[in-house]
């Protein structure tokens, strides 16, 4: 077991532990606006899935890895606002629309991958790009500042969401439509306003994760390749306590198990790989179980607003 | 509340049943519109589609064979949904349903028929229960979101019988053959489900899905414990201003929801297939919800529902097989028709409310 631990090999877990956090993160910050808003949007993998294929698509036929993040952010704007028609304005019951959004996204990017690409060819995905002076630290420069510029982007949404969210106005507003919407509603706020901005956002960052795989992570496209992710990205934000650092906490403790099961396999270590793949989900509910500050979900999650409605 | 006149209120039940209907016709024309963009044509499609199930006699068995699972996993789905709490986990509980019953057939395999045909089926649904109750346990005791949990634990039970198959479950047979595909050992006879018609795989499972329906109606609709479910989904505060356990209630609608879902898998293994394979849950998980919101969550409307959605997968693989338009597109109609019927509600749920005003 000695050899298992070396430096070379956490440095490696390290490496691709903050790669593999990039999706849940893009994903999980996303949702932590639409919930905060109060809409639980379990549409993500589905949106995730389109996004994934989209970038793609578009990265393929353009030869332009930006077009085709562009187009997987379309994607999940579109995706976005069809949720958001189908939860806010028609006030669907959300736990079930999401899953019907994610049927939708896992058969569309299925049917058009089928029928528009008939080769399956790896596209050179967004190169790595070592960070000045930080990346020439020995061994830490390469396992921490030497990613793609996708996972750069993933983790300054972290300040950045964290920022918006509780300094600014439209922060405000989100959480008040999130808490309290006939309170927010008699002050002035639009509650529709502010939850179709939100779910919309989610769907573009859902799609960017989705893009982040075939992208700049497996830089291939296959069918229903995030198999679970985007749940897991929703869970993340229960787990996360509704806050960015918490869905970072979350979304580094999911990656680095991922990263460290890769590597017993890779090790040969003498556990049967199904049973080593099942680890994800299963702290997936532990995590669940356990997430911290319950209190601070909305209170008005997954609660669709009514004028007039006590 | 005023009278409303009965004409009335039997016209808009009327409309309000028939609403969620017009959710299949609109996903069929739009998913014939993206088959035209697809450079597919849509008539051919369908008719190609239509064919696969009144074309011949296997057609038409074969869509009660594939309508079977689902209104098993259905019928579960209508408990919980009944119960408030929502299973998304059937596909799971499906498989670890499947082997538990290929795992009881092949260590007795001498039991007679009789004895092991029920208790093959009493095993699956045992299963399922135990995978839908995990879910249901953490919800009543510590509030974990049921969605998650029961999508979380069909992942598990994939890897799970992804194990159970390359490993202590492989078909001896397999492994002498040097193949290894990832598949049990034949069930012994005694646990084959009698086939209904020759050269089909029609079996005795359809009819005891058709006896359950009838029976979960009456479950529901007829017992203390059915309307205490109901009640629960309905009002979780009134009722336990009424002295009912809610808690113990939504633990129940989920074990009971995986039970269902334990014995299609079971029926499949024992039915259909005759052995565990790799990928026997196939998406039944997932169209039986479709199909339970399709049936208005009524054991009785399930039946309907499920051979509707029964022949549309056939259907579909004779599009597949002949038109060479990748199933996908199923999971694209499906997911659309979630979405309308889901959406429709509003218009029931403003006439409610409408009523209530005029108090």
């Amino acid at each position: 077991m000695s050899d298992l631990f070396t430096l070379p090999v956490i440095l490696g877990i390290v490496y691709s532990g903050i790669r593999l956090a990039t999706p849940y993160l893009f994903a999980a910050i996303g949702e932590t606006f639409a919930q905060a808003s109060g809409v639980l949007n379990l549409g993500v993998e589905g949106i995730m899935l389109m996004g994934a294929f989209t970038g793609f698509y578009v990265s393929t036929i353009t030869g332009n890895l930006w077009l085709g993040l562009l187009g997987a952010a379309a994607a999940g704007i579109l995706l976005g606002l069809l949720m958001a028609l189908v939860s806010v304005t028609l006030q669907a019951e959300q736990g079930i629309s999401g899953i019907g959004l994610s049927l939708f996204g896992l058969g569309l990017s299925s049917l058009l991958f089928e029928k528009l690409m008939s080769s399956t060819v790896a596209i050179n995905g967004f190169p790595s790009v070592r960070i000045p002076l930080l990346g020439n630290i020995p061994y830490l420069g390469d396992a921490l500042f030497n990613h793609s510029l996708l996972v750069y982007a993933a983790f300054l949404m972290v300040p950045i969401s964290t920022y918006v969210l509780n300094r600014t106005t439209l922060g405000l507003k989100i959480r008040a439509v999130g808490q309290n919407p006939q309170a927010a509603d008699s002050l002035g706020i639009s509650v529709a306003g502010i939850r179709y901005l939100t779910v919309t956002f989610g769907g573009m960052m859902a799609g960017i994760a989705g893009a982040s795989l075939t992208l700049a992570l497996i830089n291939l496209f296959q069918e229903n390749m995030t198999s679970g992710m985007g749940y897991i990205a929703v869970a993340l934000v229960y787990f996360g306590g509704w806050r960015p650092v918490g869905v970072l906490g979350g979304s580094l403790l999911f990656s680095f198990v991922n990263a460290f099961q890769l590597w017993l396999q890779v090790k040969g270590v003498k556990i049967p790989s199904n049973i080593a793949l099942m680890l994800p989900y299963i702290l997936t509910i532990l995590a669940l179980t356990f997430a911290a500050n319950r209190a601070r979900q909305p209170a008005a999650l997954a609660k669709p607003f009514e004028r007039g409605e006590a | 509340m005023p009278e409303t006149p009965e004409l009335k209120r039997v016209a808009n039940q009327t409309l309000e049943a028939l609403l969620p209907l017009a959710a299949v016709p609109l996903a069929l024309t739009i998913g014939a519109v993206m088959l035209w963009l697809l450079k597919v044509n849509p008539l051919a499609a369908y008719g190609a589609l239509v064919s696969g199930v009144v074309g011949s006699v296997f057609g038409m068995t074969q869509s009660l064979v594939q309508a079977t699972p689902l209104l098993f996993v259905a019928l579960g789905i209508v408990i919980a949904f009944r119960g408030g709490v929502l299973n998304i986990g059937a596909e799971g509980q499906i498989t670890v349903g499947a082997l538990a019953a290929t795992a009881f057939a092949l260590s007795l395999p001498h039991l007679p028929a009789v004895v092991m045909i029920p208790l093959c089926i009493i095993a699956g649904a045992l299963a399922g229960a135990a995978w839908g109750g995990i879910p249901g346990f953490l919800k009543a005791r510590l509030g974990v979101n049921e969605i998650l949990s029961t999508i979380m634990m069909n992942q598990i039970a994939i890897q799970l019988n992804l194990y159970l198959l390359t490993g202590p479950m492989l078909d001896p047979a397999e492994v002498a053959a040097g193949t290894s595909i990832a598949q049990s050992a034949l069930l012994p006879r005694a646990a084959w489900l009698p086939r209904l018609v020759p050269q089909t795989l029609l079996n005795a499972g359809t009819i005891l899905a058709l006896i359950l329906a009838i029976l979960v109606y009456i479950f529901m609709w007829r017992t203390t414990i059915g309307y205490r479910i109901r009640a629960v989904g309905l009002n979780p505060n009134a009722s336990r201003y009424a002295g009912i356990n809610v808690r113990i209630y939504q633990v129940l609608s989920l074990v009971l929801g995986g039970a269902f879902a334990g014995i299609a898998g079971a029926a499949l293994v024992m039915g259909v297939q005759r052995r565990m394979i790799y990928g026997l849950s196939g998406g039944y998980g997932f169209t039986g919800i479709v199909v339970a919101l399709f049936g208005q969550l009524h054991p009785l409307g399930a039946i309907p529902a499920a051979i509707i959605f029964g022949a549309l997968l056939v259907g579909a693989d004779q599009m597949q097989r002949t038109m060479q338009v990748p199933s996908a597109i199923v999971t694209v109609i499906l997911g659309m028709i979630v979405l309308f019927v889901v959406s429709s509600t509003i218009f029931s749920r403003r006439r409610a409310r409408k009523r209530q005003t005029h108090v």
